[in-house]
């Protein structure tokens, strides 16, 4: 399992940078501010209801060993 | 005797952390959260145990440039789990839960800070948090940094001698991609680090003794004062042409106790009109043992760690959700522009596989293993200005 894990990690970050080598020199942003309404929409937020999502957070957390990376954190969409 | 009351002292901690966060992201990046109340009433049932409570959220912004909000949460517990029924006495026993935070917002970064206390008659946790995010690539991309430090102090009734201290910080990077115009995928990873006192006082490994009635007896756990754990996450959220969305989480775990886990979450959000928004998802959780878990040890000091915490044992659990909301939409120019009445309920189910239920008459190392059902429900109101 851990040696999965570093395996998933180091693809993701690996991902990553490429993503943001090939966005510095190549890439422009390909979805406009006009196409954006659907992303704006509350359902796709991911934490539109903090105060549940913190507390359905802590009934698992209580009761089950792993912590942290949760899906909390992260921002928005840049849609407003 | 209060004893499962250290079923989230470590959790404790963790939801200090968690609610920083979480109140300081709720909004999304470059953009301040809006302004917005809630008012919640949480209980949880399961394993013999109750725990209820309100918590208030308070949201309001200072000249578009500050976001200040307020979090006041109430745990109070009440009956008797596995863990308590095998040792002692129900009780009953209450927690209290403050926040207070700000987000700064300057161009395309924001800044968050919080301050979270948490108290109990024999458990304090104080906890600082500090994260900014930015969008870049057209605002297509948001990258988020975080720190959290936090200070527990443990006490344990019946015990005006026992005073130990626990330090936990943690560290945090997440980034959000808009991949389509329907959909958006995140990425989280989170390094926390634990060094004190990680024990819970009430807790206690079991050993086996000939001379015993039952064969076995109980004494307090001893677990390593370091804990250094790593998560990883992906999320995505897929928008689908007739207003509804699905979602799908998952997450890695490992930690130097020994203790590897994931779970994965999918779930349907359907509207009904512009009204009513229903959501259902299933979530599965499994997780392997920590090194120094064990259900029965050979004697008393059999290892320089042991534990019984059946949080620390191999099991699996599955949740599955609904929730139904009502919004209501206000003029733009009105006091109050939407508000909307929540209630979810989950319904939980956790098998233990080396966890065995000692109150069951039977031979010793051969009693049933544990397990049992829980529901969750959280009615709510908010309101945003």
């Amino acid at each position: 399992m851990r040696r999965r894990l570093t395996q998933l990690f180091i693809i993701t970050c690996a991902l990553g940078l490429s993503g943001c080598a090939s966005t510095q020199w190549e890439l422009e942003p390909w979805v406009k501010p006009y196409e954006r309404s659907n992303l704006a929409d509350p359902i796709m937020s991911m934490s539109r209801n903090p105060i549940a999502l913190a507390y359905i957070k802590h009934v698992f957390e209580s009761r089950e060993g792993a912590r942290g990376a949760d899906g909390a954190a992260g921002g928005g969409c840049g849609c407003n | 005797m209060p004893m499962v009351r250290r079923e989230a002292a470590v959790a404790v901690t963790k939801r200090v952390i968690l609610i920083a966060l979480l109140i300081c992201h709720s909004g999304g990046a470059a953009v301040l959260p809006q302004d917005r109340s809630d008012v919640m009433y949480h209980r949880y049932e399961g394993d013999g145990v109750s725990i209820d409570g309100p918590s208030i959220l308070l949201r309001k912004k200072v000249h578009n440039k500050v976001s200040l909000s307020a979090n006041y949460y109430v745990d109070t517990v009440s009956g008797a789990s596995i863990d308590v029924r095998a040792t002692a006495s129900p009780y009953q026993e209450e927690r209290k839960e403050t926040t207070l935070g700000a987000d700064f917002l300057h161009n395309k970064t924001l800044m968050s800070v919080s301050y979270t206390n948490s108290s109990e008659n024999d458990f304090e946790a104080n906890s600082v948090y500090v994260g900014v995010s930015q969008d870049f690539f057209g605002d297509l991309t948001t990258l988020s940094l975080s720190y959290a430090k936090g200070w527990d102090e443990v006490g344990k009734t019946g015990d005006p001698d026992f005073a130990e201290q626990a330090d936990r910080q943690k560290f945090g990077l997440g980034i959000t991609q808009v991949a389509t115009k329907n959909l958006i995928l995140g990425f989280s990873v989170e390094n926390i680090s634990d060094q004190g006192y990680l024990n819970n006082p009430y807790r206690s490994i079991r050993f086996l003794d000939a001379n015993s009635e039952r064969g076995f007896r109980f004494v307090t756990e001893k677990y390593p004062d370091t804990r250094t754990s790593n998560a990883v996450s992906l999320n995505a959220h897929y928008y689908l042409p007739y207003r509804a969305a699905l979602y799908a989480e998952g997450r890695w775990y490992t930690d130097t106790w020994g203790i590897d886990a994931m779970n994965i979450k999918l779930g349907y959000i359907h509207t009904f009109g512009d009204d009513w928004v229903l959501e259902g998802f299933v979530r599965h959780y499994s997780q392997e043992k920590a090194d120094f878990y064990q259900d029965l040890f050979t004697r008393e000091n059999e290892f320089n760690f042991m534990a019984r915490d059946k949080e620390l044992s191999s099991f699996s659990g599955l949740t599955a959700g609904l929730s139904l909301a009502y919004e209501w939409q206000f003029s733009p120019d009105a006091l109050v522009k939407k508000s909307s009445v929540h209630l979810e309920w989950d319904h939980m189910r956790f098998e233990y596989d080396n966890f065995r239920d000692v109150t069951a008459n039977a031979p010793v190392g051969e009693e049933p293993l544990f397990g049992f059902n829980a529901n969750v429900i959280r009615a709510f109101v908010s309101v945003w200005y």
